[in-house]
């Protein structure tokens, strides 16, 4: 590895690593800055004396806010996140380990439907810019990114589940991978959206530079041209997922997770929301923000790897 | 007429339905035909008819007058959000362009962090803090994170400006600082700062539903986001009320969607 490379990857690793500091010290700073008595505003009037005294406890309330925010940070390192103030024989990490995988692998499948969508539309919409299947393109991103998740959701679940019958009805069985499709669609597809015009841009610029050119001279053909010559090259920043999306994407299984009844991060964060279980909350907030750092990181680094350019800004 | 006519078919859609979603927004309550909180259970969950145009809904309420007075609220909200949000991140992102140094690292670092978090979940972790959340947390919670996008444009753009003739010399005349910012700076982001808060209006009110959609929504306010919640728990037997609410959610982001698209080729064709 070249010294560059080196500084680069530290450079940004270090800056990853003071992200999470950050994020871990917002969390901390939201319960403490509550005006007036936070224990009354968390848990409302209607709380009894003991409730309020064991959440004091269970945030460290009583102790002097330099010894609160060591603690906070002890809890966070030591695998344990904290104790859910509804199950005091829980560490929130345990509870957030419990539902992890599904919210990923929703999170995975939006992500596979999205590219399966946006490559293939995006390569035909580029090469036939202009044309038809170029307006089919630009009506599907439109209209993508103009469905809010939380519409999408139930239409879909009208038209293949209850009008087609051909895939499973939320709180059906969650067993058959089939019962993945329709959530993984619902966040998906303003992603898709999304990546399609990414797709169709990068593939324009590809397509005018000399080699494509070129090889199209020597008599290459033009399927072999867009797919081997073309689309590898323009693939790259498709794939290296935005910020933006990715928070989208995340968004998205919170919201999509309610309406499927399915388990996972989202349905955890709402469920300890609403049970006032605000060690729970701070944990899935910053688990949830971690994985978002998390992904930008490795997705910058591979870039860094992979295209020199990078490194030097 | 003929002339109306044509001024209509000249008006973009997007601007259509955003003018439309704010007069109803401001008449609605007066126009709707029912009080959206009345109880008629003997009338739950019809279908669309003459005397309920939309149908009803839990409780029998009538679905069109429930969506009219949503509307009052997704305006409120979006206009408070999107005020608030435009002045501080204006001031904000100025100030780190103009004074750089130790200004820009403070006010971009706080950026990054609150950009570290998806938006919907810090705006929950927000609304976490408060045992029943209303309105004015609501509102708080989306400005949060609202400003960071005003704040990172007016930098972007402070810092050209900064260079610019006509600033340097007025601070080379001695104008003192808060006037070149106030005068000479401000002005010119408008621009900007106007076609982002068009698409940034929409995003606020697909935020003020998705909340309400997952119950954080102010408690007792008729929203859209909350009829699109109990009419995704009915779904199965009675789509009419997803179908409603959830199509007026996405035709008023639909509408601001296309209008900061137009604002932008009117009024900056270098972003084109």
């Amino acid at each position: 590895m070249s010294p560059g490379l080196v500084r680069y990857l530290a450079g940004r690793l270090l800056r990853a690593l003071l992200t999470v500091v950050g994020l871990v010290t917002i969390v901390f700073l939201l319960v403490r800055l509550i005006p007036g008595d936070p224990v009354e505003a968390i848990l409302g009037d209607q709380a009894g004396p003991e409730e309020k005294a064991e959440l004091r406890r269970t945030l460290n309330l009583d102790r002097p806010i330099a010894e609160q925010y060591l603690s906070f940070f002890g809890e966070m390192l030591d695998g344990t996140m904290g104790t859910s103030f509804r199950k005091p024989d829980r560490s929130v990490w345990s509870l957030v380990r419990e539902v992890f995988p599904y919210t990923i692998i929703l999170a995975l499948a939006a992500l596979l439907v999205a590219w399966f969508v946006a490559i293939p539309l995006g390569t035909i919409a580029a090469a036939q810019a202009g044309r038809a299947w170029d307006k089919v393109a630009s009506t599907v991103a439109v209209a993508g990114l103009a469905i809010p998740n939380i519409w999408l959701g139930p239409l879909l679940i009208l038209a293949f589940g209850v009008k087609l019958r051909w895939l499973p009805l939320p709180g059906d069985d969650l067993a058959g991978p089939e019962a993945l499709i329709l959530p993984a669609l619902t966040v998906g597809t303003a992603l898709a959206a999304v990546l399609t015009r990414q797709t169709r841009a990068a593939m324009i610029e590809v397509l005018q530079q000399q080699y494509i050119t070129a090889a199209r001279a020597r008599g290459v053909p033009s399927f072999a041209l867009l797919l081997r010559h073309a689309l590898r090259n323009a693939l790259l920043p498709v794939m290296t997922i935005g910020a933006a999306q990715l928070g989208a994407l995340l968004s998205g299984t919170v919201v999509t997770e309610k309406i499927f009844e399915r388990p996972g991060l989202g349905t955890l964060f709402l469920e300890s929301f609403f049970s006032r279980d605000i060690p729970v909350v701070q944990g899935c907030v910053l688990v949830i923000a971690v994985i978002y750092v998390g992904v930008n990181l490795i997705v910058d680094l591979a870039y860094g790897l992979v295209d020199p350019r990078v490194r030097l800004s | 007429m003929s002339r109306l006519r044509h001024r209509l078919r000249k008006t973009p859609f997007g601007l259509m339905i955003v003018v439309a979603f704010f007069v109803l927004g401001l008449i609605g309550p007066w126009i709707a035909p029912y009080d959206p909180l009345t109880i008629d259970l003997a009338h739950e969950y019809e279908s669309p008819s003459w005397t309920h145009l939309l149908g009803t809904g839990d409780n029998g309420i009538d679905i069109l007058s429930a969506l009219l007075y949503g509307a009052r609220l997704a305006a409120i909200v979006g206009t408070v959000v999107v005020g608030i949000s435009v002045v501080v991140g204006t001031i904000l992102g100025a100030w780190a362009g103009y004074f750089g140094r130790l200004t820009d690292h403070v006010i971009t670092g706080i950026a990054d962090l609150v950009q570290a978090f998806p938006a919907i979940v810090l705006n929950i972790a927000v609304l976490a803090l408060v045992a029943r959340p209303g309105l004015i947390h609501l509102i708080v919670a989306l400005v949060v994170n609202g400003w960071v996008l005003y704040a990172r444009l007016a930098r972007a753009e402070t810092l050209s400006l900064r260079e610019r003739e006509f600033v340097e010399a007025a601070r080379a005349l001695g104008v003192p600082t808060n006037q070149v910012l106030r005068r000479h700076v401000i002005p010119n982001l408008l621009g900007p700062l106007v076609i982002q808060a068009t698409t940034g209006l929409g995003v606020v009110i697909l935020a003020e539903s998705t909340l309400s959609f997952l119950g954080l929504g102010p408690g007792k306010a008729v929203s859209w986001g909350a009829l699109l919640d109990q009419g995704t728990s009915v779904l199965l037997r009675f789509p009419h009320v997803a179908l409603f609410s959830g199509g007026a959610i996405a035709l008023t982001v639909l509408g601001f969607n296309l209008t900061g698209d137009w604002l932008r080729d009117r009024i900056d064709p270098r972003l084109r």
